[in-house]
């Protein structure tokens, strides 16, 4: 068997370099020399999930990717608690998706996003420690010829409990590997967990601290060149020529290069001096008829998608349309929503050593499984000829699930055999090649009674489908179920937290060639916006109160009630704010989680202030309180800076926003006081990394009605509060 | 060839006058905890210490660094990672992804050294620095830790 150590870029393989920087050893990658090297010494394997060291170190094997989220800490909660080993002696590391692959995917679903970390692998990681814990205590009770009933563990060490006799673990894991993995494998009931629930403090936080923690963007190898890539600034468009020749003779540089049909390359000694000749490297493109599209030409296309017949539907009870026929009153409002690029700090890189016979990738992804895929189709060479190295990400929130990038730098290094090419986005080339959170709009209509009850609701929504782009194979006779996010009848994606006596959510589906891919928060970002935001504006129009008019169609829907219920009574709500401060509300359900925020705002001569935010999350089980507050806070930072600022706009074609001084977001100086409340209603496991996300926005938005009579419905708010209104 | 003071060393930089001080850095020197986000002194994380001034390096080109200016990078702000901002960040658990994190803490140590107790308009004012995962509660806090320990810089 292939050993891991020998594949991975393990920390035994970080070779200090002469300056003290880290260097990424450059040993693999030739699946026979790997088989080849096998150490006798290597420490034994339990199970695919844990190695023991003779020290007593214990490391847990990660398929999925830490990117800030905390995943890694959380995991390891999960598997330590089952283990029963000594937290100090734990840590980790990635497995790669070759290893998986050649193991029958032993480690499941490398895919770490939709806030599904901990989610999607909490059994299956529970159960491998909780194996673990059984075969050592087994071999341990072997030894002593003694039943395994008597035998307990703790921090490391099986005690029997009639002699007193002690093994640690490392002293009979060679035995325990040896025996048959268990077939049964209980888990502990959640009452007795001591480890999960706990604020444990990050595993990984030491090295992001002192500048030794390694990013892609950091590796080096011997002999490697860089690569500055541009692509094609218009979505479909072609390279028509260049002129190599103009740059080629630059200090540092080494090629100059086409990449595939649509993007060129210089690769140089440096990034500096890679990133100064494509600068001057002439280049024509052909741009085609996307090259004629803009933000108006956009807008003009869902626009029509707002009253045209034809619609996917989402939700459906009774017969909205006929209802607001019949109502009373009407009110009506049409919000819209743009592209947003997700900007993660770190833009995107990939290290690649291709040869005719075999390709390794060193890179940040939030899906190691596909960027194998996407390695071996760009590599032209079989899965099993490949592998992906995993590094920790500068940010993911979806821009890592998609391989563009990576496609693009085997491309280059196909072109340079056998010599280590770092690929390196600009930031710019990162504003302008992104995968967009879609652009919608959405028309509300409600039909009222003569009391003012809602008699139904119709939300119809414009606009760019996900699924059609980014994975094509997920919609249902056309339709994207993951438009609807947050407004479904049920399940863990999102249900809405209303009942309506009719109701009608339907999708008007419309895409323009600026490819949209999931971005945090999904489209829960825009859902919550124009159902939470227009509910407010039922309720102001009908002289309401915004939180009784909620409750008032929540007696259905007890878990998104509780959270509500939690924010607007530690915010005062019904109490009057301090002086010149106004209060929001918001919830939703989705990523498995029901989540509710309260905002406080004021505005002065048109400047927004968000003074505090209260959040209430019910994840269902919460692993570490700690991180959950972590993610809480760093979601509303997210979510404000799309509200505040995030637009990209098109123009002939292509993104006009290049970097953040045209991308703006925010800043520590505009962050509001955060307070989170951990509401674990148990029996379920919802996510945290995305949830509050999504009332971020509406929450605010609703508190600057409040405050002025401004209703935002245009996103971002940009400089809307300054205008006349 | 420039010559560069970084870190209480001296070294020799053979780039273009041009390059800027982020590149010799990370790719010439090789200490690569300053890090590269928009190349346009827009987010901070290249951010090092110029003479004790907090400096985006992204901007800078070697031809304005001067031979005795001495450079400190996140590497060289302790041998051991425990200034006392290093100190707090650790107990709170700042960093998220940590990409921004070098930059964040050279700007918060450059404010620290200038105003050893500051107030949160101060704080405002010097970390001005981009955190797309959203640290910024903590990096106030840890800031204030920082102070409260009392040494600084
Ligand atoms: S890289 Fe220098 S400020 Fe962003
Ligand atoms: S911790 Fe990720 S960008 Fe700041």
């Amino acid at each position: 068997m292939t050993t891991l150590d020998t594949v991975r870029p393990s920390r035994r393989g970080l070779l200090k370099g002469a300056t003290g920087a880290v260097l990424l050893g450059f040993h693999l990658p030739s699946r026979h020399a790997a088989a080849q090297s096998a150490p006798a010494s290597a420490p034994p394997e339990l199970n695919a999930w844990v190695v023991i060291h003779p020290d007593d170190r214990v490391v847990l094997r990660m398929a999925k990717t830490e990117m800030g989220q905390g995943v890694r800490t959380g995991l390891a909660q999960m598997f330590a608690e089952e283990m029963h080993c000594d937290w100090s002696k734990l840590s980790t590391e990635y497995v790669t998706p070759g290893q998986s692959l050649a193991r029958n995917r032993v480690w499941g679903n490398f895919l770490t996003a939709g806030s599904q970390g901990i989610r999607s692998s909490q059994e299956i990681v529970r159960k491998g420690g909780a194996a673990a814990r059984m075969m050592l205590t087994q071999a341990a009770a072997t030894r002593w010829g003694v039943p395994a009933g008597e035998c307990s563990a703790k921090d490391s060490v099986i005690t029997h409990s009639g002699s007193g006799r002690t093994l640690r673990y490392a002293e009979v894991v060679a035995e325990a590997a040896r025996l048959t993995p268990p077939a049964d494998v209980p888990l502990k009931d959640p009452q007795q967990w001591t480890v999960i629930g706990k604020p444990v403090s990050r595993l990984d936080t030491a090295d992001k601290t002192t500048g030794k923690q390694v990013y892609g963007q950091d590796l080096r190898m011997p002999g490697m060149l860089v690569a500055v890539p541009r692509r094609c600034p218009v979505f479909g468009g072609t390279v028509k020529s260049f002129d190599a020749a103009a740059v080629s003779g630059k200090p540092g540089v080494r090629h100059v290069l086409k990449v595939g049909d649509s993007a060129v390359a210089v690769v140089a000694d440096t990034f500096w001096q890679a990133k100064t000749a494509l600068d001057a490297l002439p280049v024509e493109w052909d741009t085609g008829e996307n090259g004629r599209v803009s933000s108006e030409t956009i807008s003009a296309i869902l626009d029509e998608g707002l009253t045209a017949p034809e619609a996917f539907i989402g939700n459906q009870q009774g017969d909205a349309r006929a209802a607001i026929a019949g109502a009373a009153r009407r009110i009506e409002a049409t919000y819209s929503y743009p592209y947003q690029n997700h900007a993660p700090m770190e833009p995107m890189n990939a290290t690649v050593v291709w040869t005719p016979t075999r390709c390794d990738v060193w890179c940040p992804t939030q899906n190691g499984e596909a960027a194998l895929a996407a390695a071996a189709q760009a590599a032209g060479l079989p899965q099993t000829a490949c592998d992906i190295h995993r590094v920790d990400l500068g940010g993911g929130f979806g821009r890592r699930t998609v391989h563009d990038w990576l496609a693009d730098a085997i491309l280059i290094a196909r072109q340079v055999p056998g010599t280590p090419i770092k690929t390196m986005w600009t930031r710019e080339e990162d504003m302008v090649q992104g995968r967009y959170h879609p652009v919608t709009k959405c028309r509300l209509v409600a039909g009222l009674d003569a009391e003012n009850r809602i008699v139904g609701l119709h939300m119809r929504i414009s606009g760019q489908s996900i699924l059609s782009t980014a994975f094509p194979g997920g919609l249902q006779n056309g339709r994207d179920p993951v438009q609807f996010q947050g407004l479904n009848a049920g399940g863990a994606e999102g249900a809405i937290g209303y009942t309506f006596p009719n109701l009608l959510i339907d999708h008007a589906m419309r895409n323009p060639h600026v490819p949209a891919h999931f971005w945090r928060g999904v489209n829960h970002n825009q859902n919550a916006i124009y159902l939470e935001c227009f509910l407010d504006e039922v309720a102001h129009a009908t002289n309401q109160d915004p939180l009784a008019l909620r409750r008032s169609l929540m007696a259905n829907h007890p878990k998104h009630l509780a959270v509500l219920n939690a924010v607007a009574e530690r915010i005062g709500w019904g109490s009057p704010a301090p002086a010149g401060v106004h209060r929001g509300l918001a919830q939703q359900m989705g990523f498995g989680s029901y989540v509710a925020a309260a905002a406080e705002v004021s505005v002065e001569r048109g400047e927004l202030k968000v003074h505090r935010i209260v959040a209430a999350t019910d994840c269902g089980h919460a692993v570490n309180p700690r991180q959950i507050e972590m993610q809480v806070e760093g979601s509303f930072v997210y979510g404000l800076s799309a509200m505040l600022y995030g637009a990209c706009t098109v123009k002939d074609g292509a993104i006009e926003q290049t970097n953040f001084d045209t991308y703006n977001v925010m800043r520590l100086g505009e962050m509001p006081k955060v307070e989170t409340i951990i509401l674990p209603s148990g029996g379920f496991w919802g996510g945290v990394g995305e949830p509050t996300i999504m009332v971020a926005a509406p929450a605010v938005l609703n508190a600057v009605f409040a405050g002025t009579g401004r209703r935002i419905r245009d996103m971002p708010l940009g400089d809307q509060l300054r205008q006349r209104g | 060839m420039a010559t560069l003071n970084i870190n209480g060393r001296s070294v020799q930089v053979d780039a273009d006058p041009e390059t800027p001080l982020l590149w010799a850095i990370r790719e010439h020197i090789g200490l690569t905890g300053t890090k590269y986000g928009c190349g346009i002194a827009q987010c901070g994380a290249c951010t090092v210490h110029l003479d004790g001034v907090a400096v985006r390096s992204c901007a800078l080109p070697l031809s304005a660094v001067a031979e005795d200016q001495k450079i400190l990078t996140i590497e060289g702000l302790s041998p051991d990672g425990t200034h006392p901002l290093q100190v707090a960040w650790r107990a709170l658990d700042v960093p998220q992804c940590g990409f921004c994190q070098s930059g964040m803490i050279m700007a918060a140590a450059a404010l620290l050294a200038e105003k050893p107790r500051p107030t949160d308009e101060d704080i405002n004012e010097a970390i001005t620095n981009i955190c797309r995962c959203g640290t910024y509660n903590r990096v106030r806090a840890g800031i204030r830790q920082a102070a409260l320990g009392g040494t600084a810089g």
